[in-house]
């Protein structure tokens, strides 16, 4: 777990307030919070460097170890899906690998199917993109597998475009493909990219993505699925059914994890604290004010926060959901806020990236940049951004940033 | 020495070729749900190590299995590229364009070479391209048809006109023909889009039948047991019977409000004979974002009970079998309960094309 606690990982939730749509975090800390543990961010952001991107795409990059991982897809149907591996330190492409999309590639033009974030354990990274083409491969570009799960269940597509992010956990990859039509979550065996268990879910679009939870330090992780029902947590290695949360969820925003508490993106926040029992778990508090919209809400120090479309961010007592404060940032927004230190970075549909220093005793806006979008193609800021070290990588359908001291 | 060591090279070589084969064909052959997977992973690595000599068997098993297949070969084709370039190896690219301009190959394959041929060659690729605007592949018509349209807009009056007549001719992709169109309708020439998509435009409709909580989608209305378009039958609020109703959409779509009213939770059926001329493998395109299903000469091909989440043309590719002379095209389309503004279409479109999507038009339909 060390080496995976030293992933700079990252939060990773996309909402597109007109649509509805997020994308999912995925993570392979312990929380699942939006906060980058060793992470700093840096009230005075400047650009290092970009490079340019190939294809289309909202997906969040995420970082492992000195390599950054990066999805995209090009060609006029979105049809060549891209997964890139790049050097963290200064974008020189290490390697790319291109799959033909097997499922369909249709989506809100706002959108892109590479909407997925990756996720990884270390050892393998695993992309997923709107077609629901899955692959997995070694930090070194060997494909370990390759699945097109349109070809294996033909219904299941969203002609929005779908964004939820696998997580992995254990030797278990997690994907919620949840739809209108044919809907279902998938474990798939991370080391052959074969099923180990299928649920049905229920028939309705859902761009949420699953998070895991465990009971304790030591307990084995689980992951808890969204869907407009409520939560569902299942034992990664063989889906069965632990317990359940039926008060329904965002089918957008994603819940997040600190601590063993689950702040379910549910009615507004509702803290639920499961236990290793497996019954229903209790719920310690619900804030309807503290509503995340679609973008998903961050957990920081003992803070929770939730950012609506127009960029009011509201500071809430972890412990009891009371409200601490509320900060008006330049909106919209789409991609989530995330966090490091006593610091919280947002960046806007326009390129706006905007750092909040949250220890303030009402919130304060210490530093921002502007990136400089390509007004041509009127391209806009979908991602969440993610955070390595003391830098912030965000993407736009043409470039990919990195931000410094 | 040299005698006595010919066999022994000659069996190496037989060897290694034989377990490239082999490799490749443990990719070729992965199967659903993952079945293969384990098997795949080990030759993945070992055709990749081969480097670029695979090329060539490599391409030649493309598109004999399933599609998820073909993205193990293109990832492996992928790397053995970058690989060579990263370390100065030579690339077979003689052969492979060869490959790729040999159109009996299946499409998934040639779409791999030329993209493998961008790869490592990109001014061979770059001079290969033009002479693919008519290709039976559609995605590799694009760029050769891009530059045609690129040069007319370099033209002026008379020239200009020719030139995107000239392009209009080979376009498949939607995009690219609306960019074509609406510059020879600058110059009032016209264009007559459904017969150049193969757009089905003449059908008898007939509705409304129930969709209350959707379960019209799943109910098996008298039109899926029986096509007589004299009968009458009881609808969700009365006698329903088939009715004519021809398409004014230059892009072909059949709008059920129109001869139905804009109504809720209901469901229609249109039917369509399509004569013809041959008998051919085809593909039958829809554009729809109602609940549908579509059948062939009594046959189900796809249906999708999905509601107002988009519509593009060609939304969905239907493979299917044409019979020589009359076949018949039914088409169900379900309304749901949703009152938003943007939930008000009720609608579909249809066309009849071969795979590069080209039109496959109706003979006229015998007298009778």
């Amino acid at each position: 777990m060390r080496l995976l606690y030293s992933l700079s990982l990252l939060a990773l939730a996309w909402a597109a307030p007109a649509l509805g749509l997020r994308l999912g975090r995925n993570s392979v800390a312990p929380d699942s919070t939006a906060v980058a543990p060793d992470g700093q961010i840096p009230a005075a952001l400047k650009i290092d460097w970009s490079v340019p991107l190939p294809g289309r795409g909202l997906a969040s990059p995420i970082i492992v170890g000195d390599k950054l991982f990066l999805t995209c897809a090009s060609g006029p149907k979105q049809e060549r899906l891209h997964l890139f591996c790049l050097d963290a330190a200064n974008g020189r492409k290490i390697w790319e690998r291109q799959l033909q999309a097997t499922g369909r590639t249709m989506s809100h033009p706002k959108t892109s199917i590479a909407s997925s974030t990756p996720c990884s354990d270390g050892r393998h990274v695993f992309a997923l993109w709107s077609c629901n083409d899955l692959a997995a491969f070694d930090l070194e570009g060997n494909l370990l597998w390759v699945r097109g799960l349109t070809t294996d269940y033909p219904n299941a597509s969203n002609s929005l475009g779908m964004a939820s992010s696998p997580i992995v956990i254990g030797e278990t990859v997690v994907v919620t493909i949840e739809n209108d039509s044919e809907s279902y979550s998938l474990g798939v065996d991370a080391k052959t990219g074969c099923n180990l268990w299928k649920l049905d879910r229920p028939k309705a679009a859902n761009w949420s993505s699953p998070v895991p939870w465990r009971a304790g330090a030591h307990a084995t992780p689980v992951a808890v699925l969204q869907s407009s029902k409520g939560l569902l947590a299942v034992d990664p290695a063989s889906g069965s059914r632990l317990w359940e949360y039926t008060e329904g969820a965002s089918t957008t925003s994603s819940s997040v994890v600190a601590s063993g508490i689950i702040y379910a993106a549910s009615n507004g926040v509702t803290a639920l604290s499961p236990d290793a029992s497996n019954a229903a778990p209790k719920q310690l508090w619900r804030s309807k004010q503290i509503n995340p919209a679609t973008i998903s809400p961050l957990v920081l120090g003992g803070s929770i926060f939730s950012c609506n479309n127009a960029g009011v961010i509201l500071a809430g007592d972890i412990k009891t959901g009371s409200i601490q404060w509320k900060l008006r940032l330049t909106g919209p927004f789409s991609g989530s806020p995330v966090g490091a230190g006593s610091r919280l970075l947002a960046v806007n549909e326009k390129g706006l990236v905007q750092v909040v220093e949250t220890s303030a005793s009402e919130g304060k806006l210490i530093g921002q940049v502007q990136l400089p979008l390509n007004t041509e193609t009127k391209e806009n800021i979908l991602c969440t951004p993610a955070i390595s070290g003391n830098h912030v990588y965000v993407r736009t359908d043409s470039t990919l940033w990195r931000l410094g001291e | 020495m040299k005698l006595s060591l010919f066999p022994l090279v000659c069996l190496c070589a037989v060897s290694a070729q034989g377990a490239l084969d082999q490799s490749l064909q443990a990719l070729a052959n992965v199967g659903r749900e993952g079945q293969g997977n384990e098997a795949a992973s080990v030759a993945w690595k070992e055709v990749v190590q081969t480097g670029p000599a695979s090329l060539p068997a490599l391409l030649a098993v493309v598109g004999k299995g399933s599609p998820v297949a073909d993205n193990w070969l293109r990832i492996a084709g992928d790397a053995i590229v970058q690989n060579a370039r990263a370390q100065g190896q030579a690339l077979p690219v003689a052969e492979v364009e060869a490959f790729l301009k040999d159109t009996a190959h299946p499409p998934p394959a040639r779409r791999l070479a030329f993209d493998l041929l961008k790869e490592a060659d990109p001014a061979r690729a770059d001079a290969v391209e033009p002479s693919l605007a008519t290709d039976p592949v559609q995605e590799l018509r694009r760029g050769a048809v891009q530059r045609l349209i690129d040069a007319a807009r370099t033209k002026e009056a008379d020239a200009a006109k020719t030139a995107y007549l000239a392009a209009l001719d080979v376009v498949r992709d939607e995009d690219q023909t609306r960019a074509i169109v609406t510059e020879l309708r600058k110059q009032s020439v016209p264009v007559d889009l459904p017969k150049h998509f193969g757009f089905l435009m003449q059908w008898q409709v007939i509705g409304p039948f129930d969709n209350s909580e959707r379960k019209g989608f799943e109910t098996v209305f008298p039109p899926e047991k029986e096509i007589r378009l004299d009968a009458t039958y009881d609808g969700k609020s009365g006698p329903v019977k088939w009715q004519p109703f021809v398409s004014g959409d230059e892009y072909g779509k059949l709008d059920f409000n129109k001869p139905f009213g804009m109504l809720k939770e209901v469901t229609a059926y249109a039917v369509a004979d399509f004569q013809s001329t041959e008998e051919r493998d085809a593909e039958i395109r829809l554009g729809c974002k109602d609940g549908w299903k579509v059948w062939l000469n009594g046959q189900f091909l796809f249906g999708r009970d999905e509601y107002h989440r988009g519509q593009q043309m060609d939304q969905y590719k239907l493979k299917c079998h044409l019979r020589k002379g009359a076949n018949t095209i039914l088409v169900k389309c379900c309304q749901n309960e949703q009152k938003e503004q943007w939930t008000v279409e009720w609608e579909f479109q249809l066309r009849v094309c071969d795979g590069a999507g080209t039109a496959i038009l109706a003979a006229a339909t015998p007298a009778k």
